[in-house]
């Protein structure tokens, strides 16, 4: 079997240009790599025209670039789309561009699968399949159409960012990189359940937002919905939140999926006004997007902005995420996983 | 970079393959612990933690890892060529995944059972049923320690082996023909995030309330 080709996607550009050293060629060279890697949607060397045709095929012969199209897109009525994308032998992952006036947010993915197991999660119900590379985080943003007019990343999507650090912490530096998609580091968020240890080094190198789910401020309650609480408890994830000074830009926020008659009660607005008393951040509220076989159902909406109201009483500030795409498989993971399920029903996939 | 889990040196006592690529690394224990409790293991005092259940009881003298090798990892195929008097970085014990004296079933495949084994040799195996699920028979880790006590209540599921005293099926598959399930009691579940989830949507289906679903996750 011919050995797969490294991809040049996902290198920064230190590393195209020591590629570019090894391979005999001038340092700069490295610089027009990451040009057309990043600042254009060629998707072949033959298209890199400051090139000449010797090192094109010198490039072609050792790599590859490493950009992939979406097997498929669906869009919703309200303008989002989820795009698909074909993972390795038979995973698929999803990347989601939601449009919101001159706000164009890419909703990336940085795992096929989850090994995270939370109760409300549908990417945890494919089990965990595998990290992915720098190059195939990037490539979410590379290969799609409306790359140009992007203004915002969130690492949302399938997956969690703090178990995959060292490619969520690469591809998040080469999107706020001026050789690469230069787009601000405010306009960043990566997401976590909580991961202590990645966290703090995600606080400690990284200038771009945090957001932690919560969903939950009391311990048994939380690890029940989510079972990381068991080996990083919220209360010990807050502290750690305490323990940075994130200066002014950068924004810690708090995700919070309300649960019918779960964790939507007055005690609930007490226990998170307890818990958040030190710190500067905010909490979102998400609708829940009910999931096949799950035994939660989502807070109906008065309870919702009651829930908002009170926690602003408390000096919180708290917003409610916009439901987008509920007509295309809204929750993060359905349409990968149908495909999973698809592709195993034909036979295409061994277990 | 550091992940900042504050970890200390120990040295190994004892380091025996039990099945093939499945290890018992043991060292002197430095601390309490719970049952059920995790410890973060590195190389070197900069690298990035691992995480696994301690296998050994409460009161031991000694602590058991039970872990495999994951070729694609970095930790396990170094740690599995320790011998007796190298060095290891250990981080305190900590987590909530413990045990307690309720009636429950501790559900685990591969090496999940290491947390129940540590509640086991604790003590706090009266009134427990444990599933336990692997792919052939070699990879019931400590079922030499379960079966003499337990009899009926320790069931191994093989979903690759047959043999007389032992089901032929994976867990969720048992947990689907088994009729009837308490509701009334705790269910811990603990192995790779797809076993976890699969066996706690059939819980659920069975109607076993959520409340009642204690998970852990190998990550």
């Amino acid at each position: 079997m011919p050995v797969p080709k490294e991809s040049l996607l996902g290198k920064t550009k230190e590393e195209l240009t020591q590629i570019a050293i090894d391979l005999g060629l001038p340092q700069y060279t490295g610089g027009q790599i990451a040009y057309w890697l990043y600042k254009t949607q060629v998707s072949s060397f033959d298209e890199m025209t400051n090139l000449s045709k010797k090192v094109r095929s010198l490039l072609s012969e050792h790599f590859e670039m490493g950009i992939n199209q979406p097997v498929s897109v669906k869009e919703s009525a309200d303008g989002t789309k989820k795009y698909l994308f074909r993972t390795g032998k038979s995973s698929y992952i999803e990347a989601a561009y939601i449009p919101d006036n001159d706000r164009h947010t890419l909703c990336v993915s940085s795992q096929a699968g989850c090994k995270m197991g939370c109760l409300f999660c549908m990417t945890g119900k494919q089990g965990f399949q595998s990290h992915l590379t720098t190059g195939e985080i990037l490539n979410q943003l590379r290969s799609i159409p409306e790359r140009k007019i992007m203004t915002n990343i969130v690492f949302m999507g399938m997956g969690e960012p703090f178990d995959n650090t060292e490619a969520v912490m690469k591809s998040s530096s080469i999107f706020t990189a001026e050789f690469g998609f230069a787009i601000s580091s405010r306009k960043i968020t990566v997401s976590t359940i909580g991961i202590i240890p990645s966290m703090k080094l995600f606080l400690e190198n990284s200038k771009c937002n945090l957001a932690v789910s919560l969903h939950s401020p009391f311990d048994e309650e939380r690890r029940k919905l989510m079972p990381i609480q068991n080996v990083y408890p919220i209360k010990d994830v807050v502290e750690t939140v305490q323990q940075y000074d994130l200066g002014k830009y950068r924004r810690v926020s708090f995700e919070y999926i309300m649960f019918k008659g779960i964790n939507d009660t007055r005690r609930h607005v007490n226990e998170l006004a307890r818990l958040l008393n030190k710190v500067n951040c905010r909490i979102n509220l998400i609708r829940f997007h009910a999931i096949p076989g799950t035994p939660l159902e989502s807070s109906d909406e008065d309870t919702i902005l009651d829930f908002q109201q009170a926690l602003m009483a408390k000096g919180i500030v708290t917003t409610v995420r916009a439901s987008r795409g509920q007509d295309i498989d809204a929750a993060c993971g359905l349409l990968s996983t149908k495909e999973l399920v698809k592709n195993k029903e034909s036979g295409q996939v061994n277990e | 970079m550091k992940t900042k889990l504050s970890l200390s040196k120990i040295k190994v006592i004892r380091q025996r393959e039990i099945s093939r690529g499945v290890f018992i690394l043991s060292f002197i224990r430095p601390w309490d612990f719970t049952a059920g409790q995790v410890v973060g293991l590195a190389g070197s005092e900069n690298d990035e933690a691992r995480l696994y259940s301690i296998a050994s009881g409460e009161l031991d003298e000694e602590v058991d890892i039970l872990y495999n090798i994951n070729p694609d990892g970095k930790l396990t195929p170094w740690m599995s060529q320790l011998n007796t008097a190298d060095t290891l970085w250990v981080s305190e014990p900590f987590g909530s995944f413990c045990g307690s004296g309720e009636p429950a079933w501790w559900i685990a495949s591969g090496t999940g059972i290491a947390p129940f084994a540590s509640m086991f040799r604790t003590g706090l195996h009266k009134n427990k049923k444990i599933l336990h699920g692997g792919r052939d028979l070699e990879s019931f880790y400590f079922h030499e320690l379960f079966e003499p006590e337990l009899k009926e209540n320790y069931i191994r599921c093989c979903s690759r082996e047959y043999s007389p005293d032992v089901y032929h099926g994976r867990i969720t598959q048992y947990l689907k023909e088994h009729p009837a399930l308490p509701t009334n009691e705790k269910y811990y579940l603990c192995g790779s995030a797809e076993m976890v989830v699969d066996a706690r949507d059939i819980l659920i289906e069975k109607g076993i309330p959520f409340d009642n679903i204690i998970s852990e996750i190998y990550f």
